[in-house]
């Protein structure tokens, strides 16, 4: 935060010394202030009634009592030790306890004009005496004072209230002690006395605005000596859990980008996204007209990180819990166990329950509380009933940056209007946000609507492009392949009669090939039958082949005894051929 | 609720025009000239029309700061009349005797008897 300061003339009263800042403990407060109000000084808060004042000093107490360690007097002008206990109860402090355990002191000063005369000068030694007293007995180190201007109404002589104001804070100050003064906002400055005139160091406004019925709490650091601030306007909230300020401006484009896949819980549907499913920490939008599925994919994608063991936090702006429980439970969806193990909270409100602010600041405020890692918007688009698409914008920019730089996975669903020619038009306003775009809508065709679901756009990973159309069975979301054909792409039960046809005619082209490998095989049969006719027609020749020579041998043998049997009878003096005079002549 | 000091001054006397005791108490904070000045202011306001029927307590801050709280002073000096009903506070150096009476709800002596407008 320290920039080179070579330029810069000698640092002001503060000296060297970096100013110290005491934090508040109040969510938000202490970050758009970087680090709290300033350590010794005094911090002026005004708004008008009901803004949020005596709360906020309060809980810089409180908290400094509970968490730092710092125990705190309250000086109350206005509601007595009761009434601030009741209040303190409210949002969940117990200021008896505190008292008892002297982390606490409580004054309630009463001043009724009605039974105050004036005679001669005065002062107010006698509001320092009890703040000592009280600041000594527990050793505070913070002070509230709730609201000074009392004084002004209850004492007579402003003059005298002046300056003895002005010696109040700069005895404050002397004493070290951190402190909150609130004062009434009117008149032509901050408050209605000036008293910013005195207080100096540190002024915050709280504001309460109402537009279109709806009111939004804001707060803003008008003034801080010696710190850099937000200037900016922030929202605040006042719940059950006490003042939260949303530090909007904090927030910027330097969030994580992780590559860890988070699945969408439709198994064809993270196929689509290049398997995996959506990126943690990113942002999902689903848009689509009435009755397209939104909640159901919102849903599948919930049950899904649930049943991972994730938390999950479902805003819903148009059912009530049970009845989206109920309402899923049709397709198989059961929410019911995953609330029970409080991994998955709804949080159903309509949206005029506020302005788009205090939305925004609920739901900062419980996911602070709940830290999940999945959250589901359903739908943003009904928050247009509180406000502008472009404040809508501004504000879902803040959520997402929010969301993503605690990784959290958001997925929005988003109501576009059949009225406009294409779905996509109506979220440009919001579509730039999303990080994946998918959108679902109802095609109407041969009498009856069928639904498709299509990624429009999905940052830094491969995505199918295809159209898908997609059936709410009872077994959940369900993708049905894609079916192209040359005459585009049949849905519904078009696609089921093309199916059929396509069957047909895919037996029929079946049945042929039967046909003609039977033939075939008969064929075959026939050739074959064939050759073994003139295997066996060769054979037999081959064989009188065989006995015509073997014929041939003996009868040549035949003639040569026969032969040598005539010589003999006829006593030819013949030489058997083969040197053996078996029968010589013979005498 | 017993103060730590004495009464610098109890006068008692015979039941004046009402015969009524008033009870006053003063605050004031250590011994600035702001405080003595009231604590003789007072104490001639009462000796001249009170005479014998007031009583008046004293009470230093610095030194009983927790009567502070008690008794809602947040002004100093402050007179307070306890009695008669109803408590009225007197804040200032009483210089002023006509508005210590008047804050009194107490007729000047010397006009007793006569239409006064106060």
């Amino acid at each position: 935060m320290n920039a080179p300061t070579a330029k810069e003339p000698e640092p002001r009263t503060s000296g060297p010394r970096r100013l110290e800042k005491v934090p508040t403990g109040i969510q938000g407060l202490d970050e758009i202030t970087y680090g709290g109000l300033p350590r010794g000084r005094t911090t002026l808060v005004c708004g008008g009634p009901g803004c949020g004042k005596t709360l906020m000093a309060l809980e810089f107490l409180v908290h400094g009592a509970t968490r730092f360690g710092e125990p705190g007097v309250f000086i109350t002008f206005e509601e007595t030790a009761g009434e601030l206990a009741t209040n303190g109860a409210s949002v969940g402090f117990d200021l008896a306890a505190l008292e008892a355990d002297r982390k606490l002191a409580v004054d309630h000063v009463r001043i009724e004009r009605s039974e105050i005369e004036e005679s001669g000068e005065y002062d107010l030694e006698g509001l320092f005496i009890r703040i000592g007293f009280a600041i000594d007995s527990i050793g505070a180190r913070r002070v509230a004072i709730d609201t000074l201007e009392v004084l002004f109404a209850g004492l007579p002589n402003p003059g005298i209230l002046r300056a003895e104001l002005r010696r109040l804070f700069r005895w404050l100050k002397e004493k070290g002690l951190t402190a909150i003064v609130t004062a009434e906002r009117g008149g032509n400055g901050l408050t209605r006395h000036g008293l910013e005139e005195y207080i100096s160091d540190c002024v915050l406004t709280l504001d309460q605005r109402v537009s279109d019925q709806i009111s939004t709490r804001r707060l803003r650091v008008v003034k801080y000596r010696g710190s850099a601030h937000d200037t900016d306007e922030v929202p605040f909230l006042i719940d059950e859990g006490g003042l939260s300020v949303l530090p909007i401006s904090s927030l910027g484009l330097d969030h994580q980008a992780p590559t860890s896949r988070s699945s969408s819980g439709i198994p064809d549907l993270d196929t689509m996204l290049g398997g995996g499913g959506f990126f943690r920490g990113s942002a999902v939008l689903v848009s689509g007209g009435a009755g397209t599925g939104k909640t159901s994919v919102a849903a599948s994608f919930a049950r899904r990180a649930c049943s991972e063991g994730k938390r999950c936090l479902f805003f819903t702006f148009e059912e009530s819990s049970s009845q989206v429980v109920r309402n899923m439970r049709s397709i198989g969806i059961d929410l019911a166990p995953l609330m029970e193990q409080d991994l998955l909270q709804f949080r159903s409100s309509r949206p005029s329950a506020g302005g788009l602010e205090v939305h925004l600041a609920r739901m900062h405020r419980l996911v602070a509380d709940f830290e999940p890692e999945v959250v589901v918007i359903d739908p943003i688009t009904n928050l247009l009933t509180v406000g502008t698409a472009s404040e809508l914008r501004s504000m879902l920019t803040r959520v997402m940056d929010l969301f993503k730089a605690r990784q959290i996975t958001t997925l929005l669903t988003s109501l576009t209007s059949a009225t406009l020619p294409s779905p996509e038009t109506s979220d440009v306003s919001i579509s730039s946000l999303a990080d994946t775009w998918i959108l679902v809508r109802e095609i109407e065709s041969d009498g009856e609507r069928n639904r498709e679901l299509y990624i429009l756009k999905s940052r830094g990973m491969a995505h199918s492009n295809q159209v898908r159309e997609f059936r709410l069975t009872d077994q959940g979301i369900e993708l049905i392949d894609v079916y192209l054909g040359t005459e585009g792409m049949p849905v519904g039960s078009a696609r089921e009669a093309r199916m059929i046809r396509d069957d047909k005619a895919a037996q029929e082209r079946k049945h042929e090939a039967q046909r003609l490998q039977q033939r075939m095989a008969r064929r075959r049969a026939a050739v074959r039958a064939q050759i073994d006719a003139l295997n066996a027609e060769l054979e037999v020749e081959e064989e009188e082949l065989r006995r015509a020579i073997e014929r041939e041998h003996l009868s040549e043998g035949e003639m040569v005894r026969d032969e040598a049997r005539m010589a003999a009878m006829r006593r030819v003096d013949l030489r058997v051929p083969d040197g053996n005079p078996r029968r010589t002549a013979r005498p | 609720m017993k103060p730590d000091q004495e009464p610098i001054e109890k006068a008692d006397g015979p039941a004046g025009r009402a015969g009524e005791r008033v009870e006053l108490r003063l605050y004031v904070a250590g011994q600035k000239p702001r405080s003595l000045a009231a604590i003789d202011n007072l104490r001639r306001i009462c000796e001249e029309n009170l005479k014998g029927r007031y009583t008046i307590e004293v009470i230093d801050l610095l030194q009983s700061p927790h009567l502070a709280r008690v008794d809602q002073i947040v002004a100093i000096p402050t007179l307070v009349k306890k009695l008669p009903p109803p408590l009225r506070r007197i804040i200032g150096d009483l210089s002023n005797s006509e508005r210590v009476l008047i804050g009194l709800d107490i007729r000047p002596v010397d006009s007793t008897g006569a239409d006064h407008e106060s």
